[in-house]
């Protein structure tokens, strides 16, 4: 079997030992069954277990291993070791604009507040029928590109108004969510949800950047939800 | 130094499909409840689930729960209990409709009902012909279903604690559960989350074998913990292995790929499954498509420069089914297979996916374990529900879609039960027993304190090398001795695992270690069990059972219809009757199992 | 206590405010170019062109956006970048008084034209 030796620099940080944190330059041995840099981060946890980082599903469905790899936000389970440049060292940071617990393992509090705060579920006060309620598949399509995110907040921390405003500011992934509940049609809530956007901050902090299409590891699109709901205010209001 | 006791009415361990189900329950009805989580819910791994759930809505064409029962009675070879198996399909459309009231976004049939796909040995009247009865939301039904359940809990305000791991189970003199102890990841801490009602809802241990489609954390918690406390474990010799694991990776692509009209092909091109299942043919029970895909590769018919793979055709399909349908396959495909679905057929291998077995319930959810009264005395206190519970609704072997049904219907029914439990109950928590705490404590103690011990890593290693060799898709009556002999060894270094990293924030090197002692209990207990069954049934086949008149297929109802039960301490094997009669129907009788 | 008011309701109508603005300005920006384009030359030619009651109409609704557009925009950086209450609102106070200023003065400098 074929090895082969990749450098890392990585971002380091216990709190319990060290005063500040350093970045790590470390090596590690990866064979051909290794693809993702998640099968590499393994690797190194192998040879020094105090590395930290958070993972579960490896197959880009659960949203934990959301890292700053080399300088832009994805997920290391789907991140494939061939795409590295020869002879430069993987530079690994925490997801930026979040309080970092331990190297890579960053607090998302703020985040989840934020997600939360849209009220992510659905409201619908007629009594439920005895079967399911009834969508076309048109209107289903609707949500589609908006139900199929993971949480993993690589969009959200690449985000400079979330940098700024990490408290006021919804953020790409809970507008997504917040749109994929005005684009329920089964949801009677709209004018609520729209009313609790109606904000310099809570929405209007997005101004279309887009750095959270640039890296959403699932190819979705909070700009283009967050245009659509910016639309429908003004719908609303004229 | 005692840790810090916590009260509520109830605790949930596990917040995927089972857990969050169960907390919607308890939630709702006002019960002070906490729901302890490894990893932030949506990161369970329910999230991975691909293909759907199983219900007999008859959306497209004509469906009811008794046809579901009986396929899942033969699919489980007759090891189900029959009484849980009625009560699960008879409740799927009920639990499937309330998902779809939390908000779940499944796909639709144009006149607005819920679109349902075929899956593999599910049929219309009683095993005729395939029939729609998997309810799906493309393929990503786990993530929507597991979505809008913790979405639902934040609307029930479920007070949830993320990256917590339960430790080890409180339980009194008299048997009674009386809560868990429970590690805060973040900071190291110890807590007594002291409740009246603890509900297991761990998830499965596939991470005991080295080629697995689960996430890394499902390493049997909920296992092991029992397991220490004197709960037996029931049927540990069932593990599904998924015929389609992407080759190498060992990522899922789900059984809705072929019931979307995938074909698998061995190195000739041919459709093999004809020649085994003439009937079902790629649609057949998983156990029959791994063992045929197997035997496939082992008779020098497999794919690729080893020859050690099949393929998974859907370049017939239409892409515009593909990109709807199955959009999220694609996506795996490239990202694992390096293959685009449209245009090549997909590499893959049978993968170890879902523990059958599990700590013993009935429908209701109770933990039951053989007392002297009868053979399913009801733990008190204690509940547990989906993968780590065995009702037993699979039995020998699991139909696809039927898991996602499991944690809904058991995550619900041990809700109710523990909700109806806590309502008749006395307002005063049980003391708790110091030993008990210290037991808890004394394991974290020993793994601190550790020198001169096992790699984890290594370890670890040795015990999923030896599963993978040892208890596969076919079983060898010799490997399986040797296995014993060999998992036991392993079972020694895991006593003395060493850590380098002592530290307390997020020490992930502990929670692994600790994560390796539960592993190690649903090792033990797979490899015991599966030996001592000198049969064929479902997912277990052995070599030494032949096909006879008296056995056929090896199956060997005289001597082996029952559930095996699987005690730690010392190992012991004990057996209990399986549950033949059903609530409120006739016995679907004995017969051979052919698709 | 750290509790987060939000839900001032004006996000909107800035935001708007802003769109409706930019096309004004943008606008302006054409129609000068044009009128370069055009040989509008030297001090003479530039005041007969602002004789016009249109220009001048026009150029006024270029100021009076140019303001507003900035006010929206400096205050959202002020916002931004300056938590404290009080220098925020000092701040706030020195933007706006200032706009007012440059448009009151500019819109002088054309009707003296």
């Amino acid at each position: 079997m074929t090895t082969r030796t990749l450098q890392f620099k990585i971002y380091r940080y216990d709190p319990d030992k060290d005063q500040k944190p350093y970045m790590q330059d470390i090596s590690v041995e990866v064979d051909s069954t290794d693809r993702k840099l998640l099968d590499a981060l393994v690797k190194l946890k192998a040879v020094d277990d105090a590395i930290s980082f958070r993972r579960s599903c490896r197959e880009g469905v659960c949203g934990s291993d959301a890292l700053n790899i080399n300088g832009k936000n994805g997920l290391a389970c789907l991140t494939d070791l061939n795409t590295f440049p020869e002879g430069k060292p993987i530079v690994l940071r925490p997801l930026p604009g979040l309080p970092v617990i331990r190297d890579l393992i960053v607090d998302m509090t703020q985040f989840f507040k934020q997600y939360h705060s849209i009220k992510p579920y659905l409201i619908n006060n007629d009594p439920p029928p005895e079967r399911e309620r009834l969508q076309s598949p048109e209107d289903r399509e609707e949500l589609n590109g908006l139900y199929e995110c993971i949480l993993c907040a690589c969009c959200s921390t690449a985000c400079p108004s979330f940098w700024w405003n990490p408290d006021k500011f919804v953020g790409p992934a809970g507008l997504l969510a917040a749109y994929r509940f005005i684009a329920d049609t089964r949801d009677q809530a709209t004018s609520e949800r729209l009313d609790n956007l109606e904000d310099p901050y809570r929405l209007f902090r997005c101004h279309t950047i887009m750095n959270c299409v640039d890296v959403c590891p699932k190819g979705l699109n909070p700009t283009l939800a967050i245009g659509k709901i910016k639309a429908m205010m003004v719908k609303r209001a004229i | 130094m005692n840790p810090t006791v916590r009260k509520f009415d109830a605790v949930i361990v596990g917040a995927g499909g089972a857990g969050l189900r169960a907390a919607i329950q308890l939630s709702e009805s006002g019960f002070k409840t906490a729901v302890i989580t490894k990893v932030f819910p949506t990161r369970s791994h329910t999230v991975a689930a691909q293909g759907g759930v199983a219900a007999s809505l008859g959306n497209s064409e004509e469906d009811n729960w008794h046809w579901h029962m009986y396929d899942t009675v033969k699919g489980s070879d007759w090891l189900g209990d029959q009484d849980a198996i009625e009560f699960m399909c008879k409740k799927a459309n009920e639990c499937v409709i309330e998902l779809e009231h939390y908000g779940m976004p499944f796909d639709r049939l144009d006149n607005g009902r819920i679109y349902q796909r075929p899956f593999g040995g599910h049929m219309s009247n009683f095993g005729e012909k395939p029939v729609r009865r998997s309810c799906a939301a493309a393929d990503r039904t786990g993530h929507a279903m597991l979505h809008a359940m913790y979405q639902r809990n934040v609307k029930a305000n479920t007070q949830f604690f993320v990256e917590w791991m339960a430790l080890d189970l409180v339980r009194d003199a008299e048997g009674e559960v009386l809560g868990v102890t429970a590690m805060d990841m973040e900071t190291g801490e110890i807590v007594v989350f002291h409740a009246k009602a603890t509900i297991f809802a761990t998830g499965g241990a596939g991470r005991i074998y080295y080629s697995s489609t689960n996430a890394f954390i499902n390493t049997g918690d909920g296992l092991g913990i029992a397991a220490r406390a004197g709960i037996p474990l029931e049927d540990m010799e069932f593990w599904q292995f998924h015929p389609t694991g992407v080759a190498g990776a060992g990522v899922l692509i789900t059984e809705g790929v072929r019931g979307e009209g995938g074909i698998l092909r061995n190195a000739q091109g041919e459709r093999f499954m004809e020649r085994y299942a003439p009937n079902a043919k790629d649609l057949a029970s998983r156990d029959v498509v791994s063992r045929a895909m197997t035997t496939e590769i082992n008779e020098g018919r497999g794919c690729g420069p080893n020859k050690d793979f099949v393929l998974l055709d859907i370049t017939h399909l239409d892409p515009a089914t593909i990109m709807k349908r199955l959009p999220g396959i694609r996506e795996i495909a490239i990202q694992f297979a390096g293959v685009d679905c449209i245009k090549e057929p997909i590499p893959v291998v049978p993968t170890c996916h879902y523990q059958m077995g599990g700590i013993p319930t009935n429908y209701n959810g109770q933990v039951v374990i053989p007392g002297k009264r009868s053979q399913n005395e009801i733990v008190p206190g204690f509940y547990a529900a989906g993968e780590c519970a065995c009702a037993s609704v699979h039995g020998a072997n699991r139909l696809g879609t039927n898991s996602l049904l499991d944690l809904l219907v058991f995550g619900k029914s041990a809700g109710e039960t523990a909700v109806e439990t806590l309502k008749l109950s006395p307002k005063a928590h049980k003391d708790l027993p110091q030993s008990e705490i210290d037991r808890a404590l004394a394991r974290v103690d020993r793994l601190n304190s550790q020198k001169d011990g096992a790699n984890v890593h290594e370890t670890r290693l040795a015990m999923q090398r030896t599963m993978q060799k040892h208890a596969g898709v076919f079983r060898f009556a010799d490997l399986l001795k040797e296995g014993v002999e060999k998992i036991l060894e392993v079972q020694k270094d895991v006593q003395r695992t060493e850590i380098k990293d002592k530290s307390k924030v997020f020490n992930t090197a502990r929670i692994e270690a600790l994560e390796l002692d539960n592993l190690i209990e649903v090792a033990v207990s797979t490899m015991i069990s599966a030996e001592a069954r000198k049969e064929s049934r479902g997912a277990h086949v052995r070599n030494d059972c032949p096909d006879t008149a008296e056995c056929p297929d090896g199956r060997d109802d005289k001597n082996w219809l029952k559930h095996s039960l699987w005690y730690k301490e010392g190992n012991r094997l004990d057996y209990k009757s399986v549950k033949l009669t059903p609530l409120t129907v006739e016995t679907i009788a004995l017969k051979k199992r052919a698709y | 206590m750290d509790r987060i008011v939000v839900g001032a309701h004006y996000g909107l109508k800035d935001w708007l405010t802003q769109r409706i603005t930019g096309i004004v300005m943008a606008l302006y920006t054409l129609f000068m170019a044009a009128a370069l384009l055009a040989g509008v030359n030297g001090q003479e030619g530039w005041r007969a062109l602002m004789s016009h009651g249109f220009v001048r109409f026009f150029t006024f609704l270029f100021i009076i956006s140019l303001c507003w557009h900035a006010w929206i925009g400096v205050r959202d950086i002020w916002m931004d970048y300056v938590k404290p209450a009080g220098i925020r609102l000092t701040l706030h106070s020195l933007t706006a008084i200032a706009l007012i200023g440059y448009a009151g003065w500019a819109i002088q400098v054309i009707w003296r034209l």
